[in-house]
Parts: structure tokens; C-alpha cells; sequence
């Protein structure tokens, strides 16, 4: 059985689409990212599944079941928002019991999974506080809370790290993955931060104006991109492309390599150029090289000292240059060059 | 910073000196008050003769309670069929949505006042004349515009993750309403209530004119009384303009604490 099944959904807004044709499973206890840049659709997609947004046409399925035309509180679903949406005027206990308290659940049974969720994510000496009594980590621990103590069958996230910084961002995501692994449950979780779709997914759909891209495995979607957008979109800095003679001599359209994947070569060096900038995080240096291709990034390992203006030579193992077609599409790794 | 406080002080002298002059004046003398308009009552001048006028002529406390209803049950009117307008029109996307706005926003561009023999027509038509309901009727539908078109920009302002929130933990749109959406916009329910109660209070139009009865006269109206063609008892006019203006101020300093954070709100952030 799908935990989370999408058929052919579409979204308009008067005569703009912005969801087109969109089919997706997500099976039982799947931890599934919905990533892309602002304005693909991801959280309108989110908001159809939660309910919160009618589809124009196809239809939802949570758990077997069709879910379309169910409200919100019906499907089953528990939901954390970017801006953590807890009721200012409610102390975190009552924000977080308020759903079971509508489903009617017996005082004890509140009570105790109350209890636990403020166990699991360390809110004890919190609840009787005010959410404007909180700091933005609390806030939002409180809002996962709400979600957990209704025991969805499927939990949904909008963005839930935006609102935080740097390093409580890292933390959250942390708990997050702790918390599937705890509970089990099915995730859908949206982004448009790849580095968060790829360090939480099972599984990534990668969305772009309006259509799924691709799905797949975090290290798939690095690994063997589908095209041009996700070969540009998964991975930090972004993957080089390069066009012309190059790519017609591989038998492609354009030639897709990861700064990673670019060696530095003294002798016969496939493209050479001249260092423009260098970027020294201490674990990796990024050099923006010009060549005759255009800018390359690579990405050494380690230090590496290198004037601007100094001449440098590139080269990739050809397993590890990716080819794409004139419309985009991937062709596999290159053969020839 | 002195001269910024020196503006403000002679503007809050301009507001505040006339009332001062009416409530000082209607504890004097009627000599007293053309001898020396600007002195404050003393032993030779103090005389409560306005004050016992006006209590004497029997009928000033159903003006007052007249006054009271009208305006209350306008504010009432205004802030509840405002509210629920201004959420729908924030909310909800349907067609006509802009059109109505906007339907809604030409009240505040077009008096109340240019309708009114239309409206003495209704009121004779519907024998509302004379009565209560007339007055109520009339002031919230020149009320509503305004706080329609207020609350709409302040519910804009109110994240719809909230909302969101509430719909999926099973919340009715209408629970919605009134128990997350209001309590947030109540400094500017309480901005609104501030800026129309006034105008109702002291409104001495629309008394005139649907209900000049003795039993539906509002406080301004029955002040009135005691202007003459021919002789104005000042000291009545102006103890009845003292009493008229308390409760008002009461109800200022009701609203005022969520006043002042209305309209400061979005100013400072």
C-alpha cells in the first residue's frame, strides 16, 4: 500500500498552471523531499496533499484511501509550517493538544501522548510556557510536537528550517532525521534547499515550473542526473557545463562535470586556462578558472595556493563527464574525447 | 526634538483648550461666564444652575441612555458585518472578490449625508421613523465601509500558516474567524471602534432628521434645546455639552490601550 499516492495532479490559478500532470508514490515510512527553486510548486503541491489547496484535476490518495474533497483535519495528516503557525494566545501544551482535543481523544490518552511527544523532543519544562516566550528552535520543536501527538499518517513540512539560523538549522535537520528513524512514518518534506533534500530523503522529486524533473535516490540524482536543470540544480557549487566543439567531439549536446570531478593536469590537459578567483574554506578550495570552454569551477581538496592569472590545466575521467542531448536530456557518460 | 515636542504641545493645546473652556464655564455663573469667558470658577462665580437645568428638564437622561444604544449597538453592527466582510474579502479567492472591495470602498468616497432624503423615504416607507433602529440602521451602514476596508488591510497582514494551522488541527472557518483571525486584529477592531464612535456620538444630523421625537432624542440633539432663536440658556448648553462628552471619553479609554498599538503597528517593526 502507498502511503501518499498523486495522479495526474494539475494546479491553476486562473489561466496560469502551476502544477502540470503530476504522478508520484511514496511508499509506507518513506522519508520523499520535495525540492526546486521558488515558484516550481513544490508547496502548492504540499498544500493540495494537506488539503489546504484544491487541485484542478487528478486526484490524491493517502494511506489507499482518496482523499480528495476530505478537509484537512480528516486526511490524517500532521503539518509543520515554515513560520512555525503556533496560536499566540494558547501555552505550548494547548498548542499541541488542540487537535486531539476536536477529534474528542479521552483526557488520559491527551494527556499521555502529551507527554510523550514533550519527552521526545525535550519540551517538558516548556509547555505551560507562551509561544512569545520561546526562541525560534523551541517554536519550531513546538510545532513538530503538534504534528507527532496526533500520530498522522503521514507527516508534511513546509520549509521548517528557513525561519532558523545557520547552525540551529543544522541541528533541526538532525532531529528531523532522528525523529523518522524513531517513529517510522511517512515524510513528505519541502525545500528549496538541496542540501536538506539530500542529507534527509529517501527520496528526492526534484520539481521545476510546474513538472516533476526527476525521482530518485539522493546519490542518483548526483550521480546520474535526468537532465540539464537537475544536473545544475543537486550539487554545491554547481555542476559545469560545457557546450560546442567540445560536446560534438563526446557526441553530445553540451558536457556536464562536477567541480569535483576536474583534475588538475600538468601535462596534456584536456582545457587550460588562467585562475580568476580563489575561494580557501580550509577542507576545499574552489578555483574559478577561465578556458577556452568558458569559467570552470573545481573543487580541490584540501589548501591549494594559486595566484590569480596563474595558468592551470583541467582534465576529467571521461566516466565521470555526464552528456546531455540538444533538448536536455541525459545520454549517459561519455564514451568518446 | 524640543521643537518637534513644542508642535505637539501647542496642537494638544488647540484640541484640548476648548473642551476645557466648556466643562470650566458650565460650573459658572451666567455673569460670570460673559464677564470672563476665561477664568476659572471661583467663590463669586461658581454655579451649578446649568447643571441643575439640565438634570431638571426630566427627560436628559433618556437622551443619554438614547445616545448610549445608538452608538453601541452601531459599534456592534459595524465591527461584527465589518469584520466577517473584511475576513472573506482577505481569505477567500472567488470572483468578484476585487469588485466587491471595491463596491464596499465607495462609501467611504460618497457622503452618507447626499442620500439622505432617500433615506427619510425609506424610513417613512418602512415606519422605522422615529425610532432607535432608524439611527442604528443608518450609522452602520456609513460605518461599515471603513472598517471593512481597515480590517481587510490588517487581516491581509496575518499569516495564513496560522489559518492553515487551524484548518488542519480541525478547526471551522468560522472557529477560525473569531478565535484566531479576531483576537489578532483586535487593536484594529478597537482603532475602528474609536474612529466611528465619535462621528455617531456627536452626530446631530440624522437625529434631526429620522428621530427628533422626545423619546428617541440623542444627548447631542437634546442640547440643542437650550440654543434659542432668541435666548440661549448657556449655562445648560454647555453642562449638557460637559456631560455628553464623559462618556465618550470612557469609552476612549476602553479602546485606547489597543488603540495606540493599531495604529503605531506596522510603523515600527
Amino acid at each position: 500500500m502507498n502511503a501518499l499516492e498523486l495522479i495526474g495532479i494539475t494546479k491553476r490559478f486562473g489561466s496560469t498552471e502551476v502544477l502540470t500532470g503530476i504522478d508520484l508514490c511514496v511508499d509506507e515510512g518513506d522519508f520523499v523531499v520535495f525540492v526546486g527553486p521558488s515558484g516550481c510548486g513544490k508547496s502548492t503541491l504540499l498544500r493540495i496533499v494537506a488539503g489546504l489547496e484544491e487541485q484542478t484535476s487528478g486526484n490524491v490518495r493517502i494511506a489507499g484511501a482518496s482523499a480528495d474533497g476530505v478537509p484537512p483535519a480528516k486526511r490524517g495528516i500532521g503539518m509543520v509550517f515554515q513560520t512555525y503557525a503556533l496560536y499566540p494566545h494558547l501555552n505550548v501544551a494547548d498548542n499541541m493538544s488542540l487537535a486531539l482535543k476536536r477529534e474528542g481523544l479521552p483526557r488520559a490518552e491527551i494527556e499521555r501522548r502529551l507527554a510523550a511527544a514533550a519527552e521526545m523532543l525535550e519540551l517538558g519544562p516548556l509547555l505551560k510556557r507562551k509561544p512569545a516566550a520561546l526562541s525560534g528552535g523551541q517554536r519550531q520543536r513546538v510545532a513538530i510536537g503538534r504534528a507527532i501527538v496526533r500520530a498522522p499518517k503521514l507527516f508534511l513540512f513546509d520549509e521548517p528550517l528557513s525561519n532558523l539560523d545557520a547552525a540551529l538549522r543544522v541541528n533541526t535537520r538532525i532531529e528531523i532525521a532522528n525523529l523518522h528513524r524513531a517513529l517510522g512514518s511517512t515524510m513528505v518534506y519541502v525545500t528549496h534547499d538541496q542540501i536538506e533534500a539530500m542529507t534527509l530523503a529517501d527520496k528526492i522529486v526534484v520539481l521545476n515550473a510546474g513538472t516533476i524533473q526527476q525521482v530518485g535516490r539522493p546519490i542518483d540524482l548526483y550521480t546520474m542526473p535526468a537532465n540539464l536543470f537537475v544536473a545544475g540544480f543537486i550539487g554545491s557549487p554547481k555542476m559545469n557545463f560545457i557546450g560546442g566543439d567540445d560536446a560534438l567531439r563526446a557526441g553530445a549536446h553540451t558536457l556536464g562535470i562536477r567541480p569535483e570531478h576536474l583534475t588538475l593536469a600538468a601535462n596534456a590537459p584536456r582545457w587550460s586556462g588562467t585562475v580568476r578567483h580563489a575561494e580557501h574554506l580550509g577542507s576545499d578550495t574552489f578555483l574559478y578558472v577561465r578556458t577556452s570552454a568558458g569559467e570552470l569551477t573545481v573543487r580541490v581538496a584540501g589548501e591549494a595556493h594559486f595566484r590569480i592569472g596563474e595558468p592551470i590545466g583541467l582534465s576529467a575521467p571521461d566516466a565521470l563527464v555526464h552528456r546531455f542531448d540538444d533538448r536536455g536530456l541525459r545520454l549517459g557518460q561519455s564514451s568518446a574525447g | 526634538m524640543l521643537a518637534a515636542h513644542a508642535v505637539l504641545i501647542a496642537y494638544t493645546a488647540v484640541a484640548v483648550l476648548p473642551v476645557l473652556f466648556i466643562v470650566m464655564n458650565s460650573f459658572k455663573s451666567r455673569r460670570a461666564i460673559f464677564l470672563a469667558p476665561l477664568a476659572l470658577p471661583g467663590p463669586g462665580s461658581f454655579d451649578l444652575v446649568g447643571y441643575t437645568t439640565v438634570l431638571k428638564t426630566g427627560a436628559f437622561g433618556s437622551y443619554f441612555a438614547n445616545s448610549l444604544i445608538v452608538t453601541l449597538a452601531s459599534l456592534a453592527g459595524i465591527i461584527a458585518f465589518g469584520s466577517m466582510a473584511a475576513f472573506a474579502l482577505a481569505e477567500y479567492r472567488f470572483r468578484l472578490n476585487t469588485l466587491t472591495a471595491l463596491y464596499l470602498m465607495l462609501g467611504i468616497m460618497i457622503p452618507i449625508r447626499l442620500g439622505t432624503v432617500g433615506i427619510l423615504e425609506l424610513m417613512v416607507a418602512g415606519h422605522l421613523v422615529n425610532t432607535l433602529v432608524a439611527l442604528i440602521l443608518v450609522y452602520v451602514a456609513s460605518g461599515l465601509p471603513v472598517a471593512v476596508f481597515v480590517l481587510t488591510e490588517f487581516m491581509r497582514t496575518i499569516s495564513d500558516d496560522l489559518k492553515n494551522a487551524g484548518r488542519v488541527d480541525g478547526l471551522s472557518e468560522y472557529e477560525i474567524y473569531f478565535w484566531l483571525v479576531l483576537p489578532l486584529v483586535r487593536p484594529a477592531i478597537a482603532t475602528v471602534a474609536v474612529f466611528t464612535m465619535i462621528p455617531i456620538w456627536n452626530d446631530l444630523w440624522f437625529p434631526l432628521i429620522l428621530a427628533p421625537g422626545e423619546a428617541t432624542k440623542t444627548i447631542t440633539l437634546g442640547a440643542q434645546q437650550f440654543i434659542g432663536q432668541y435666548v440661549t440658556d448657556w449655562n445648560a448648553v454647555l453642562a449638557a455639552l460637559s456631560l455628553g462628552i464623559f462618556p465618550v471619553v470612557g469609552l476612549y479609554l476602553i479602546f485606547s490601550k489597543n488603540l495606540i498599538r493599531g495604529i503605531t503597528s506596522g510603523a515600527v517593526k
